[in-house]
């Protein structure tokens, strides 16, 4: 399932690129309300950012970005249609990979 | 090819420095990748994270960078945060957070087509700096703002 939401907007010959990521970016330091467990950490800790398969952004992260992380970015250029792929890697092991057009 | 034994010994040192200069610096591996983040992004105090990250280099105040935060929070669990720098060319954007238990929070590394601009959504355990580190042509900047938190973001 994709987790990952993106949104591109041109503004005078710069591309304004706004990433919304589903994830609960746990740190490890919650307790469950109910049980009172420890939540185990689970959160993101790469992500990457390609315009037409140029990497463009590459940020790496703890748990204390808020849950579901929002991003935005401002890329000099980009024209309609170019290929714009965001991925990231968290914690668990686990990935996700979106493409989107620039609009 | 080395004309006797002893440059090419001086030669393979040369090498090896080399080498190692590469993997030390932008061109880490996965694995001391992996290991930068553990080491990192551990709980530690912003001076330790400070010294760990950037050893002795000096870091400068600056003007050039703005940092968009709420003076206050009400949520500590989510907090905005845009950083914009008029530096010239930046490729690399880092924040941390003085008083969390793990002072670094993000690290932005960014191409050259990109502008000196970011903008996300931190946790806050409690009132304290949030600090941006620029990097702009090898030299560090930073710049500081204090955000005053009501209800802290990293307890249950």
């Amino acid at each position: 399932m994709a987790s990952i939401k993106i949104r591109t907007k041109r503004l005078e010959g710069k591309t304004q690129i706004r990433i919304l990521i589903a994830h609960p970016m746990e740190h490890g330091r919650n307790k469950d309300k109910q049980t009172g467990q420890l939540i185990p950490a689970h959160f993101i800790k790469e992500l990457t950012v390609k315009h037409n398969d140029t990497l463009i952004i590459n940020s790496d992260m703890g748990g204390s970005v808020a849950k579901d992380p929002y991003f935005a970015f401002m890329l000099n250029g980009g024209i309609e249609g170019d290929k714009i792929t965001v991925s990231w890697a968290d914690s668990l092991g686990k990935t996700d990979t979106v493409d989107a057009k620039i609009t | 090819m080395p004309s006797n034994r002893r440059t090419f010994i001086k030669q393979s040192l040369v090498a090896g420095a080399y080498a190692s200069l590469i993997s030390n610096g932008l061109f880490k591996s996965t694995k001391t990748q992996a290991a930068w983040i553990a080491e990192n992004f551990s709980p530690a105090t912003l001076t330790d994270t400070l010294q760990k990250i950037y050893r002795n280099a000096e870091i400068i105040d600056s003007e050039a960078i703005a940092l968009k935060l709420p003076r206050v929070a009400e949520n500590g669990a989510v907090v905005p945060v845009t950083v914009t720098s008029s530096l010239p060319n930046v490729n690399e954007i880092t924040l941390f957070v003085a008083k969390n238990p793990t002072p670094l929070s993000i690290s932005f590394k960014l191409s050259p087509v990109m502008d000196a601009f970011v903008s996300t959504r931190i946790k806050m355990a409690e009132t304290c700096n949030v600090i941006a580190v620029v990097n702009s042509e090898g030299k560090l900047y930073k710049a500081r703002k204090e955000v005053t938190v009501t209800i802290g973001g990293c307890g249950g």
